[in-house]
Order: structure tokens, then C-alpha cells, then sequence
């Protein structure tokens, strides 16, 4: 019998265990272990932050799900690898620290024959002074990366509508940092904003403004796109300007914020100036970080650098050594997610080092870096978990390597950014990218294949995103026909 | 005569660079017969990026 442990329960942790378990059945084990009781439908914690869903609209106990399922479920955090084993044995194990009621505390080793690391991003506040605290709730401003999160900003959001009755007030949506990913939240969030503050009948006394480290609007992390839109290639600036202009948003681009206050987001642009924008409420995104994995080696050594990059993130069949943002192909993004030094182990979802960003790399005269970092979420993410699953369920009968791949460069990604929740109100843009990693190669000028790279707003998304709520749920709880819903 | 939503579009400033979407254009984004032909559009083409993504 054959042991794979899963590091991390959410979108692509969550996706590469259920499908494991299904094809491996009862003749092999499947154990997760995440810190958290709940799973978490992320991109709807943007309906949380406005107060149109609950925090129970978007989570559910993951312990009855796995138990459903056959799978081991441990409510605990990763601590370390040792992918050889120590001086006892050559098995190889993590060792984990329960963070469950009745275990709190409690560490164990736990051995595998294959591991993935799933364990997504620490939200790392700490790199800007002000941006949020320890527990992660913001100290100045408010993060909708957790449902609790989002619970909370939608409080502090409706305090400040309550007070726009009477004073005008100032609100902040962005990234917190020059080297922030996420974009895409944070963009629909604002337009959501925009639209309650209309609905609360406030918008007149709402200033809305946008800050983020992209070097122009529309960027997401992802070098911009072009969209095929009335019989023009259109660049997502393009886009994503109309979209702010038309709802009376402005805008701060190129800019890192290094430092929060009370009130107030001081930031550096990409020209080497500096300002301070003023607000009364704040939602920006941080920069994501690895969770802090140590590895060791059998004698007992740190070999965290051989199985991590700097930045915290699992390193994978990638090529780290591309250099320039001019030698940058889209060969140098992982297709099976296989570590290079240990063929059992593989990441997934934002867990994976990417080989370089996919926007191009600036920084200010200062020498300060302003640049997204790539976003791999969602339905990238999912992808890769049903892959890696796929490739390791071979390999325990008996492949000698990966079978399948889920390389950015080589899938598409689907994003439907709402401006509010109704059925018959509001509208929502509805974008396909494809490739997500341009390839200037096999589609020379922009990269993509214009005809699956698309933009449109309207309704229909709004539809689109409800359908895909409950469908993402229902699959995740592992409900009837779960497996026919694609990731 | 000017539709009313562009009246916030000042010469020269940021938001006059951009294209903003005529008044037929907003009608079409809450058409619903349009938008369930777009539903369906829309999905069609996602379900193609899906599969084409899988490998």
C-alpha cells in the first residue's frame, strides 16, 4: 500500500486528494493535512467582503467531506520534509503540528511515498510596515484573502458607507506592495464597492480609488492580454480603463506601497516619486510568500535551499536560469510539477516556484521592485492538482514518470470579475486567456490565441459566476457527478 | 447629444484616453435575450478552453 500525503486543502490541494482517492481506491492512502477545519470557495469571499454572502455561503467542514471520501484527514500544519528519511529509516515523512482542539500542539512525523505540496501562500503582511497583524486582519486597512477576512472588511466597508451619508469618504482598493500578485480580487472587489456604495445611495459621496504595482491598468499579473473586441485586437488596458472610467474610478499605477498608516498608504511609483494617498478605508491585497517549510536531509542537515526557492515556493521542473525578461519562453514553465531532486515530491497551485514573473520586471530609479508577480489561482490551480493526482496515481502502478501536465503556458484560465450580485442588475466581465503564460512563439505579436482570448460584459458573466459558485461548491463536497464538473 | 454617463470625461484627463461604451452598448449588457444567447456563447467557449487546457 502506497501513501500519498497532501500538504494543503485548498483549490488544488483539495482537487489532487478527491481525485487521487477516486482512481486509487481502498488498495492506497491518501492523507491531507491542512491547518484549516473549513474549505473555502475563495473567489466569492469578494460577495463576503461586501456583506452579499456569508462566510457560510463560501465555506464548509472539510473532516465530514474526507471522511466521505476514505481520506485521512489531519487537522494540522506542515512543519518540515525529510525526503530521505532520517538515521532511523529511509522513509521519507513530514513532520506535522495538529492545530485542532483536541490535538492543539501535538507534532508528528508522517511518512509518505509521494508528497505534494499544496499549501498555498502565507499572506505576508509583514512586508509593509502597517498592512495588516499577526492574525492577519488588518491593523489600517482590510484583506479579503480569507472568509474571515472578508467578514471583516464588509464590516469596516459598511461603517464607512454609513458615514458617506454625511462626509465624504475615501476608499483604497489594491495591492499593498510592488511585488503583490492577485490583481484580479482586488479589481473585482472595487467594482463591487462601486456598486453597493450606488445601491447604499452613497456613490456621490464616495471617492473610489485604485493603487496597485502593475506598470499599466489591465496588466493582472500576467504582462496585460489582448482581447479580440468589436473586430480589434485590444490591449486589456484598453479594457480595464473603460471599465474605471465609465464607474468614476481613478487610478495609481506603478506604485509599491511600503508603508501604512493610520488613514494613510505612502507609496513609491515606478519614476522614483513618492506620495501619500489618504483613505478611511482600505482593502489591499499583500504579497504572497511561502509558507516556511524547512527541509532536511538525511543526517539531520538543512537542505531548504535545494528543495525551495528564496521566496519561500517549491521548486519544480522549471528553468530558474532564463535570466532577461528578453530570453524569457514559455518552455520555462513546469509541465509535470515534479522536483527536480526528489521525483516523489510535487507542488501545486501558488505552492509552485514559478520560473520568473510573467509581466516584465521594473523597478524604480531607486532600485525598488514594482512588479506582479504571477498569479497561478483558481482555475490554473485546479488543474494542476487533477494532473499532478493523475501523474502520481500512474506512477504508483507503476509509470516510471509523470504521465500528465498542467503546464500556464500550455492551458487557458477563465475569470469572471462581478460588480455586484443580482441576476438582473449589475454586470460582470467575463475574460478567457489562452495561453495564461503568453507564447510569443506559437502566437508571434501578442502571445495568445486571440480567439480564446476574450473580454465582455454583461449579465450573461453575473450568470456565469453564480453557476460557477454553486458548481465549485457541490464539486468540492463531493456531491453527485462531482467529477463531470471541470476545474 | 451626449449620452449622460460620458459627461464625467474631462479633455485631457485620465479617463479621456479610454473608450466608453455607448448607450446601445449598455442596453446590450442587460438585454436579457442577448444575454442568454452571450450565456450560452460564453460557456460554449470556456468548456473549448477547458478542454484544450487538459493534457
Amino acid at each position: 500500500m502506497a501513501r500519498l500525503v497532501v500538504m494543503g486543502g485548498g483549490v488544488s490541494g483539495h482537487t489532487a486528494a478527491t481525485f487521487a482517492k477516486k482512481w486509487l481506491g481502498s488498495k492506497h492512502e491518501v492523507v491531507v493535512v491542512t491547518p484549516n477545519s473549513l474549505w473555502n470557495w475563495i473567489p466569492s469571499n469578494i460577495w463576503v467582503g461586501v456583506g452579499e454572502m456569508k462566510k457560510e455561503d463560501v465555506t464548509f467542514a472539510l473532516a465530514p467531506v474526507y471522511k466521505k471520501a476514505g481520506i485521512d484527514y489531519r487537522q494540522a500544519k506542515a512543519i518540515s520534509i525529510h525526503p530521505e528519511g532520517n538515521n532511523s529509516g529511509d522513509k521519507p515523512y513530514i513532520t506535522i503540528e495538529y492545530t485542532s482542539k483536541e490535538k492543539e500542539g501535538q507534532t508528528e512525523e508522517l511518512t509518505y511515498d509521494y508528497l505534494i505540496n499544496a499549501t498555498g501562500p502565507k499572506l505576508n503582511f509583514a512586508a509593509t510596515p502597517g498592512l495588516g497583524d499577526a492574525n492577519g486582519i488588518g491593523e489600517h486597512t482590510v484583506s479579503v484573502c480569507t472568509a474571515d477576512h472578508a467578514v471583516h472588511a464588509s464590516h469596516e466597508l459598511h461603517k464607512v458607507f454609513q458615514k458617506a451619508k454625511t462626509k465624504k469618504q475615501k476608499i483604497l482598493v489594491g495591492t499593498g506592495h510592488g511585488m503583490c500578485t492577485c490583481q484580479g480580487a482586488a479589481f473585482e472587489y472595487i467594482f463591487n464597492i462601486e456598486h453597493e456604495a450606488k445601491k447604499a445611495g452613497v456613490r456621490d459621496n464616495v471617492d473610489i480609488k485604485w493603487i496597485s504595482n502593475e506598470s499599466f491598468l489591465g496588466d493582472f499579473g500576467m504582462g496585460g492580454m489582448h482581447l479580440n473586441v468589436g473586430g480589434y485586437t485590444a490591449s486589456s488596458k484598453i479594457f480595464a480603463e473603460s471599465l474605471y472610467s465609465e464607474r468614476k474610478l481613478s487610478w495609481i499605477i506603478g506604485a509599491h506601497v511600503n508603508k501604512v498608516e493610520k488613514g494613510k498608504a505612502h507609496y513609491e511609483l515606478l519614476d522614483g516619486s513618492t506620495g501619500v494617498e489618504e483613505f478611511d478605508f482600505a482593502m489591499l491585497i499583500p504579497p504572497f510568500a511561502g509558507v516556511g517549510l524547512k527541509a532536511l536531509n538525511k543526517a539531520g542537515e538543512d537542505i531548504t535551499e535545494t528543495l525551495f526557492a528564496p521566496n519561500g515556493f517549491l521548486k519544480v521542473d522549471a528553468n530558474y536560469a532564463a535570466g532577461a525578461y528578453e530570453n524569457w519562453k514559455a518552455s520555462d514553465w513546469p509541465r509535470t510539477l515534479q522536483n527536480p531532486t526528489y521525483g516523489n515530491i510535487f507542488a501545486v497551485g501558488i505552492a509552485f516556484a514559478p520560473p520568473h514573473p510573467i509581466s516584465k520586471p521594473m523597478s524604480s530609479p531607486n532600485g525598488t521592485p514594482i512588479t506582479p508577480t504571477p498569479p497561478r489561482t483558481g482555475m490554473p490551480s485546479a488543474m494542476m492538482g487533477k494532473a499532478v493526482a493523475r501523474s502520481i496515481v500512474d506512477m504508483i502502478n507503476g509509470a516510471s514518470k509523470p504521465t500528465h501536465t498542467a503546464c500556464m503556458a500550455e492551458m487557458g484560465a477563465a475569470c469572471v470579475a462581478s460588480a455586484g450580485k443580482g441576476l438582473f442588475s449589475g454586470t460582470a466581465a467575463a475574460m478567457t486567456v489562452y495561453p495564461v503564460v503568453p507564447d510569443f512563439e506559437k502566437y508571434p505579436g501578442i502571445g495568445r490565441d486571440i480567439n480564446m482570448t476574450t473580454g465582455e460584459i454583461g449579465l450573461a458573466g453575473h450568470w456565469i459566476k453564480h453557476f460557477l459558485h454553486f458548481a465549485f461548491i457541490w464539486k468540492a463536497k463531493l456531491k453527485p457527478l462531482w467529477t463531470i464538473i471541470p476545474e | 447629444m451626449a449620452a449622460k454617463h460620458m459627461e464625467h470625461i474631462q479633455p485631457y484627463s485620465l479617463q479621456s484616453g479610454t473608450m466608453i461604451p455607448t448607450n446601445f452598448r449598455k442596453f446590450l449588457r442587460t438585454c436579457v435575450i442577448w444575454q442568454l444567447m452571450r450565456f450560452i456563447a460564453i460557456n460554449i467557449k470556456m468548456t473549448i478552453l477547458i478542454l484544450r487546457s487538459h493534457h
